[in-house]
């Protein structure tokens, strides 16, 4: 990669500056010397941008050759699984193994709003929690050489078990997710199960069921209707997200995974085909008869607070959700999850299939100044001790096979194990074109508003997705990215 | 000192040319530049591609649904803020008639004067998130229980996108909170235009009888017109903003279906959760020549003579 191509002007007139008369020529020197300026936006940053990572000069106790008094920066986004697990559990680990070594700590709510510009100067933290609503795109930091290619990582030998690779240690896809144009540049660190969440306790009490078909789900509904409740519900104003998850997990259902993943690769008519049609009809159905339309205007606290207080019955959420209300939750409440519905009888996956997936990104900045230390960190988040502590801090289950043992779960959790039991195989993959196609998922998140508050048909959603998925595809700006499975 | 007197001047003028260069013409010129690059603002790697973003831009539906919104602010805007601005400053000050010498406001003028300034000391966000609890959706939200009381259904302020894709009572609303917070500075600022004006022209014009709105279109207005010229450029640069209170008011960020978008949060999306920096400052450039035009045209438009008094 090359310097941006433009000329520097104006330092040979700046030194004329003295010769020139009068105010109007000294106002001339202005243009040049901005020309000088304008290097620097897009001249910041000296360019080691092959995304490798350092040589490997490690030991068994010290793999990546961490230089044991270099600084290292890590920058945690601070949202629903707070901070915490990294400053009373990962960095103390960090700074146990390195103790001559400074560990800077920052934690944010607005990632690319704060590290954005240091990108583009080159001043770049080793680590970063890249989560929340306000995350930098992945794919264009990829694409622009920011990322560390995490292969060494997860080649290198478990903390608890060196005979095993990091891996190794990982559930089931959890390595795969982190993948972008065929090398692993994230890791995907917590273990998310997608679903509806109910009060348990409720249901208990009004002898209701957690619904296996749509038919099922209406009849709930209509039940929980005329006991005073709005039925189902998700906000509009901020998380609309969570409803196209289920949209598309129930495309999923009815079609099987392909569909998902020929929605990632934008192949031609997807949008339009019968599993997604039929998928947005019946959540339509649900939006015009049991939705409440204020819901569009709130955001996701604030519905999900009118759930803890029994006024909404069904909500589409992941499995941080109970961590996230843990403080407005009453005692009498207890979370459970149950899969989306099934929609109809010939569905290609059963109703018990749930979609998991790794989420939270963390990577290493390619162009950081101690990699191989923003490497050993990451080893240290998947330790058992790291994962542990993780889970225990922030309530969320990770990545890392067994690392809940002797931990007592939430009920909630509880409830997410118990689904991944019954799910067994049937896992519904997740979507990789909110890493991708970031301006088709803003689309998304507009349309399913406009689906499900009633604004437009489930054939006009088909239809304006399509489009947009198109104009995606023939956009060559855009870089496009390929999934097989 | 005949002889020193260049290079004195220079010496002088040199410190505020170079800051204004650094800071103010350096980033335009810099932003006319990345306005013509693919730049991802992720790395230093920008090429150049001319014009190619603003032909993107040109069949951009949702930049064109932003300048729409702009057109109707630059309207709506300084006509409801300065006719509501105008009515109260008359009140505040020459409404209540001559007394001891000069023209004084309606009883308890002084008070009111402060706390129609109020809205300007509070910071745009906070305003923003105090009026997205007064407009809340359901019935809990401050306007909806008033409503409430008197058997009103609860009215989704920011979510309704009728009648007009243009004008709808989402872009209402948060159009009220602008005027809201934008009427207290003007009311102040059309006080001290108003208290310039010589009582004299006042009584004489009262003892050949002329009633107070009268008063206020045949002497207030044409007197106070420089003033009013000011405010207009002003309010008319604002309605190119709008950027806080639609970002913290909007639902789905300028949503429902971007019927409340404006050009700055289109900007801020592209380049902060889009990555798409270069196109982003192409529409920041479009939106320069939008405002800079509006300011010529304003003045221009508005030049009149001046009444010298």
């Amino acid at each position: 990669m090359s310097e941006p191509s433009e000329s520097v002007p104006g330092i040979a007139d700046l030194s004329r500056r003295n010769m020139l008369r009068g105010i109007g020529l000294t106002a001339m020197i202005a243009v040049p010397g901005a020309g000088v300026l304008s290097a620097c936006a897009t001249g910041g940053g000296s360019d080691n941008s092959s995304g490798q990572a350092p040589a490997n000069t490690g030991s068994a106790a010290n793999p990546f050759g961490v230089k044991e008094d270099a600084p290292l920066e890590v920058v945690i986004f601070k949202g629903g699984l707070g901070d915490s697990y990294a400053t009373d559990v990962h960095e103390p680990a960090y700074k146990k193994k390195f103790p001559k070594a400074d560990v800077k700590h920052v934690a944010t709510q607005k990632i690319a709003q704060t590290l954005q510009p240091r990108f583009a100067s080159g001043d770049v933290p080793d680590v970063v929690a890249n989560s929340g609503s306000d995350l930098m795109d992945n794919s264009a930091l990829q694409t622009e050489g920011q990322l560390l290619d995490l292969t060494p990582l997860f080649d290198a030998a478990s903390i608890d078990d060196p005979s095993k690779k990091v891996k190794d240690t990982l559930v089931p896809g959890a390595y795969d997710a982190g993948i972008l144009a065929g090398k692993p540049f994230l890791l995907k660190y917590v273990y998310t199960a997608y679903g509806l969440w109910y009060d348990k306790n409720l249901f208990a009490k009004n002898s209701w069921t957690a619904p296996k078909t749509f038919d099922e789900f209406k009849a709930l509904c209509d039940k929980m209707k005329s006991a005073g409740l709005v039925p189902y519900g998700y906000a509009g104003s901020n998380a609309s997200y969570y409803q196209y998850w289920m949209i598309l997990i129930s495309a999923a259902k009815i079609g099987g995974n392909q569909v998902l993943v020929d929605v990632d690769n934008l192949a031609d008519g997807v949008w339009k085909s019968d599993p997604v049609l039929k998928s947005a009809q019946a959540w339509a159905e649900i939006g015009k008869l049991y939705m409440d339309k204020s819901h569009e205007g709130l955001k996701h606290t604030e519905v999900q607070l009118q759930q803890n207080q029994g006024k909404v019955g069904l909500y589409p959420s992941g499995s941080w959700l109970e961590n996230e209300q843990k403080k407005d939750t009453p005692s009498s409440f207890e979370y459970a999850m149950t899969p989306t519905p099934s929609v109809t009888a010939a569905d290609k996956m059963p109703f018990a299939a749930i979609r998991a997936a790794a989420g939270e990104v963390y990577f290493v900045s390619a162009k950081g100044k101690n990699t191989a230390g923003g490497l050993e960190y990451l080893r240290i988040m998947l330790s058992k001790e790291g994962a542990k502590g993780f889970t225990e801090k922030s309530g969320n289950i990770t990545v890392v096979k067994g690392a809940t043992e002797g931990l007592t779960l939430s009920p909630g959790n509880k409830s997410v194990a118990a689904a991944q039991v019954a799910a067994g195989d049937n896992v519904v993959t997740d979507n990789r074109l909110e890493d991708w196609y970031k301006e088709l998922e803003k689309e998304l998140r507009s349309q399913t508003n406009a689906l499900m508050f009633g604004r437009q048909s489930a054939e006009q959603f088909c239809e304006n997705m399509q489009k947009k998925a198109d104009a995606t595809k023939a956009d060559s700006s855009i870089t496009k990215q390929h999934r097989d499975k | 000192m005949r002889q020193g007197k260049y290079p004195f001047i220079i010496g002088f003028l040199a410190a505020p040319v170079i800051i204004y260069a650094v800071f103010v013409i350096g980033p335009y010129l810099q932003a006319f530049y990345i306005a013509m690059t693919n730049w991802r603002g992720v790395s230093a790697n920008a090429t150049f591609i001319g014009f190619d973003n603003f032909e993107r831009l040109f069949h951009d539906d949702v930049f064109w649904k932003a300048v729409s919104h702009h057109v109707v602010l630059l309207l709506a805007l300084p006509l409801i803020t300065l006719g509501i601005a105008l009515f109260l400053a008359f009140l505040l000050n020459v409404a209540g008639g001559s007394r001891g010498g000069g023209m004084s406001g309606i009883w308890g003028s002084k008070f009111y004067r402060v706390v129609f300034f109020f809205p300007q000391v509070l910071a745009v966000a906070i305003v923003g998130v105090l009026f997205l609890q007064i407009y809340r959706p359901d019935g809990t939200g401050v306007v909806n229980s008033l409503l409430g009381t008197i058997g009103i259904d609860p009215i989704r302020w920011l979510t309704i996108t009728q009648p007009w894709p243009q004008f709808n009572l989402a872009f209402a609303t948060i159009l009220s909170v602008m005027v809201w917070q934008a009427v207290g500075f003007y009311v102040v600022l059309f006080s001290a235009g108003m208290s310039s004006i010589p009582a004299e022209i006042y009584e004489s014009a009262a003892l050949d009888g002329c009633g107070r709105f009268r008063l206020f279109f045949r002497i207030t207005l044409p007197l106070l017109w420089d003033t009013l010229q000011v405010a207009w450029v002003y309010l008319g640069i604002a309605a190119f903003d709008g950027f806080v209170l639609v970002q913290v008011m909007s639902t789905n960020e300028g949503g429902p279906d971007k019927a409340t978008t404006v050009l700055p949060l289109e900007i801020w999306q592209q380049a902060f959760y889009q990555s798409h920096v270069g196109y982003a400052t192409a529409m920041g450039v479009a939106l320069f020549f939008l405002t800079l035009t509006f300011a010529v045209l304003a003045l221009r438009v508005s030049r009149r003579e001046r009444i010298e008094f």
